[in-house]
């Protein structure tokens, strides 16, 4: 704009200042950017409307409590959920109990403590592969080291095939997201705060628990409950090391006891379901599915949760 | 008279407070070289700081005066590729020398970052951090108001202790951390550019304060701003870099004298060139 312009008075300034170059790219990637939002919440959308629109004809005659607390059965019209329910329970208590505590561990011991050597360097590099190894192989190795291997004390009374052995091998699937998703929230702790810590005469144990961690938890616990949801849905590993999909009765062993037992889960049992030939596990599947979903949801609802609590607390 | 023995001792052990050892300086830094991997950052500093002194470091960016100054309370060890070459006397005894605990040191020396970097706790918890892990025994209620006021910080917060320190201004924030500095009761507080953030006003209150506090503490301040040095500064160490045909950049010192030496008639060229706004 130049000086004349400016000396005829407003109007020119405000039409040389007014907007009237199109930025057609900006406007192109917008619209791309929402169509790919609109693909996704489509693909959801679907899913959830064809389990939801597919289950109704479960809940003619039951109700979700019934559902959920029935015995497991061959005969669909009483046909319930209970073992596989109380089953992924169990086994989520038990992951979380064998990949929390190893894996922070871990990931405080690699970030902030560890040197910086080539072994570190190989040893991380190794645990983001680990990460990506199909869930079936861990079911392979849970099948030979916790089912055949130490059966005699994972479950000697149903050949291995037990709640130990699948808790752990769902733990050694969610250990490297554990240990990568605590590793990442310790990275993000500033390193100001270090500095400040140590600054004062710290040692390295207090930095680590009166600084880094409390930073660090949101992250973590946010990480670490997600991993679970993951270990949740997993049926092939299960499958592997010995689910079982027809009755048994849970009984009432005691908890420590029912560890070495038999076991089921959702998703072990959702697999089974699908394949029997009868019309009416169409819809008992869908049903199953959504009790999943919303236990997802509930887990996943923590997880938030707990961020929102830890972020406000420090 | 406590010698270098029992400060050694001390460093080693639990810590004693202010012994200071008359004639002796605070710190003499002799043929000090830092390293980061294969590149050298500093080269040959010799320097002696005096005790109740405020000694500035100035110099152009990429001079090194931060580096040295995170020598002192070994600061450098968190750098995995930092190696500190000559030697680092306090009261007379190597910082560097075998068997000295790095968190020792730290707890005789506060230390104050060039951002304002409170703990994101209360007030009251970024006060009392540093007494809890150094074992205070003793009132620490009394201990966070004492080193409040000292900070001339006091008043502003006294209602809001357990409030979060996010919630102060920049300029509070940084005097919260000079409290937090001295609640530790050192002997030596390190000033890394401290007021680099700060506004106009609320450096000016923290230069009041570094005077009032230098009775007390040996204080050693990093700046860039030539007119703060010659403000606060008993002792001003001018820095400069080479720079090398590889690129390399390393710090030296040029000149260290009386600031109003320093300022009036250096008796470098580099160091006038600076001053007077030629160079840098």
């Amino acid at each position: 704009m130049n000086r004349a312009a400016i000396a005829a008075g407003p109007e020119t300034v405000v039409r040389a200042l007014t907007h009237h170059r199109r930025d057609v790219r900006g406007s192109l990637f917008t619209v791309a950017l929402f169509a790919c939002l609109l693909v996704g919440m489509a693909i959801l959308a679907t899913l959830l409307y064809t389990v939801i629109s597919g289950s109704l004809p479960a809940w003619r005659d039951r109700s979700l409590t019934t559902f959920v607390t029935s015995q497991m059965s061959a005969d669909p019209h009483v046909a319930g959920i209970w073992q596989a329910f109380y089953g992924s329970l169990t086994l989520m208590v038990f992951t979380a109990l064998i990949a929390f505590p190893l894996g922070i561990s871990a990931a405080v011991y690699l970030e902030e403590y560890a040197p910086d050597t080539r072994l570190t360097r190989l040893i991380n590099a190794n645990i983001r592969n680990l990460a990506g190894v199909p869930s079936i192989v861990y079911g392979l190795l849970g099948l030979a080291v916790f089912v055949k291997l130490l059966g005699g004390i994972t479950g000697p009374e149903v050949e291995g095939r037990s709640v130990i052995a699948g808790g752990l091998t769902l733990g050694l699937l969610t250990l490297p997201i554990v240990i990568i998703t605590t590793a990442e929230s310790l990275r993000a702790v500033p390193n100001a705060l270090r500095e400040a810590a140590y600054g004062v005469g710290s040692t390295q144990w207090q930095v680590i628990r009166h600084h880094i961690l409390p930073v660090g938890a949101p992250g973590i616990f946010t990480g670490t409950i997600l991993s679970l949801g993951r270990a949740f849905g997993e049926a092939a590993p299960l499958l592997l090391v010995g689910g079982i999909t027809t009755f048994f009765s849970v009984g009432d062993a005691s908890f420590l006891e029912a560890l070495r037992g038999r076991f089921s889960a959702m998703p072990v049992l959702v697999f089974s379901w699908s394949r029997l030939p009868q019309e009416e596990f169409r819809a008992l599947t869908a049903a199953l599915i959504v009790v999943m979903l919303v236990v997802l949801l509930l887990v996943n609802g923590t997880a938030i949760y707990l961020r929102n609590r830890f972020e406000k607390g420090a | 008279m406590e010698g270098p023995v029992s400060v050694a001792r001390s460093l080693g052990g639990r810590a004693h407070h202010n012994e200071k050892p008359p004639g002796v300086p605070v710190f003499e830094l002799d043929d000090l070289s830092v390293e980061y991997g294969s590149f050298r950052a500093v080269d040959g500093i010799d320097l002696s700081i005096a005790a109740n002194e405020i000694t500035a470091f100035i110099g152009p960016s990429g001079c090194g005066k931060t580096t040295v100054l995170r020598c002192l309370n070994r600061m450098n060890d968190l750098i995995p590729s930092a190696r500190v070459l000559g030697a680092v006397r306090y009261h007379g005894v190597d910082l560097y020398g075998p068997r000295i605990d790095p968190v020792e040191v730290r707890r005789r020396m506060g230390m104050v970052f060039q951002k304002p970097n409170p703990f994101p706790k209360s007030i009251y918890e970024n006060v009392a951090f540093g007494p809890r892990v150094t074992g205070h025994q003793g009132d620490l209620d009394d201990l966070v108001e004492h080193s409040l006021r000292r900070a001339a910080l006091w008043d502003e917060v006294k209602d809001k202790l357990r409030d979060s320190a996010y919630a102060l201004s920049g300029g509070q924030q940084q005097r919260l951390c000079i409290a937090r500095a001295i609640a530790t009761n050192p002997d030596v507080v390190l000033m890394d550019e401290p007021c680099s953030a700060l506004d106009p006003i609320a450096t000016l209150r923290i230069e009041e304060l570094m005077i009032d506090l230098k009775k007390e503490y040996t204080i050693i301040i990093v700046t860039h701003n030539m007119q703060q040095a010659a403000r606060v500064s008993d002792r001003t160490a001018f820095f400069t870099v080479d720079v090398k045909e590889t690129g390399d950049r390393t710090g030296r010192l040029v000149e260290f004298d009386d600031t109003g030496v320093i300022f009036t008639k250096p008796s470098q060229k580099a160091t006038e060139d600076y001053i007077t706004g030629r160079f840098g």
